[in-house]
């Protein structure tokens, strides 16, 4: 199949009001209290969010039994300008195990002073969950059903 | 590069984000929506019009109807979702620098 490059990729930015080690040490070390409370696939209520601040590290959910899910892997991690994580889950929301078939979001801090900072994010690759967009297009086709973000994108939504 | 409005300007909009919700359950035709909906015919018409630009939803003509689904393709859909998934996460991470700003 082929994709034009800018369809297979999700850019936003924000400026923030704070230095650029501030906004970094806020991105990485408090992830789980700004990234939407529905991501969590563990089944029981979320603990916290674990980032490991190191390349190798990972990105993992904890559950308040005890139960983790790591669902990202930290591919870069340049305090306080960059960090690059996989995004290791498929369409329909399960932990993708083939690597092969898993995207990855770079997040960028850019200091427009000392005081304030830009940071773009760029969630890239998303023609690599070939395999699951196949299957959701059999499933759509059967009208048999939209794939498990769809409706969570309706909880959310609906939520909103 | 041409104009198509991205997954989460379109989807900002709460009456197309409910014609979104229900095209995620089944097709449905204009005059089904607009009925479902508290919106006029020819508004959801325009909305669906905004939904099919930005490659969320593809019709089909069935009789004198027309039948609105999700684009079956899933990419157009999938972007949408993380576009506003990471647009709502920035808008949390900014209150949350912000606010650790005030601490001294």
């Amino acid at each position: 199949m082929t994709v034009p490059a800018a369809d297979t990729a999700v850019r936003t930015s924000i400026v923030v009001d704070a230095p650029i080690e501030r906004a970094f040490s806020v991105f990485t070390e408090d992830f789980g209290s700004f990234k939407p409370p529905e991501h969590n696939m563990l089944g029981v209520e979320l603990a916290e969010t674990v980032f490991e601040p190191r390349e190798g590290g990972h990105l993992y959910d904890r559950g308040v039994d005890g139960s983790e899910c790591r669902w990202a892997r930290v591919l870069a991690y340049e305090r306080p300008n960059r960090v690059v994580i996989s995004w290791d889950i498929s369409p329909q929301w399960q932990i993708e195990t083939d690597l092969s078939k898993t995207s990855e979001v770079e997040v960028r801090f850019l200091a427009e002073n000392p005081e304030r900072t830009r940071v773009e994010l760029e969630h890239r690759n998303l023609d690599r969950h070939g395999e699951g967009w196949d299957g959701m297009r059999a499933a759509v086709d059967s009208e048999g059903g939209w794939p498990l973000y769809l409706e969570r994108f309706a909880e959310v939504a609906r939520a909103a | 590069m041409t104009y198509r409005p991205d997954g989460l300007t379109v989807l900002g909009d709460p009456t197309r984000r409910a014609i979104f919700e229900r095209l995620a359950d089944r097709p449905f035709a204009v005059g089904e929506l607009a009925r479902e909906l508290p919106v006029s015919r020819p508004a959801v018409s325009q909305h669906l019009k905004v939904l099919k630009a930005a490659g969320l939803v593809v019709d089909r003509r069935a009789g004198n109807r027309r039948i609105y689904q999700l684009d079956p393709d899933g990419v157009g859909a999938l972007r949408a979702y993380l576009d506003q998934f990471w647009n709502r996460a920035l808008t949390a991470f900014k209150t949350a620098v912000e606010q650790q700003e005030e601490v001294p």
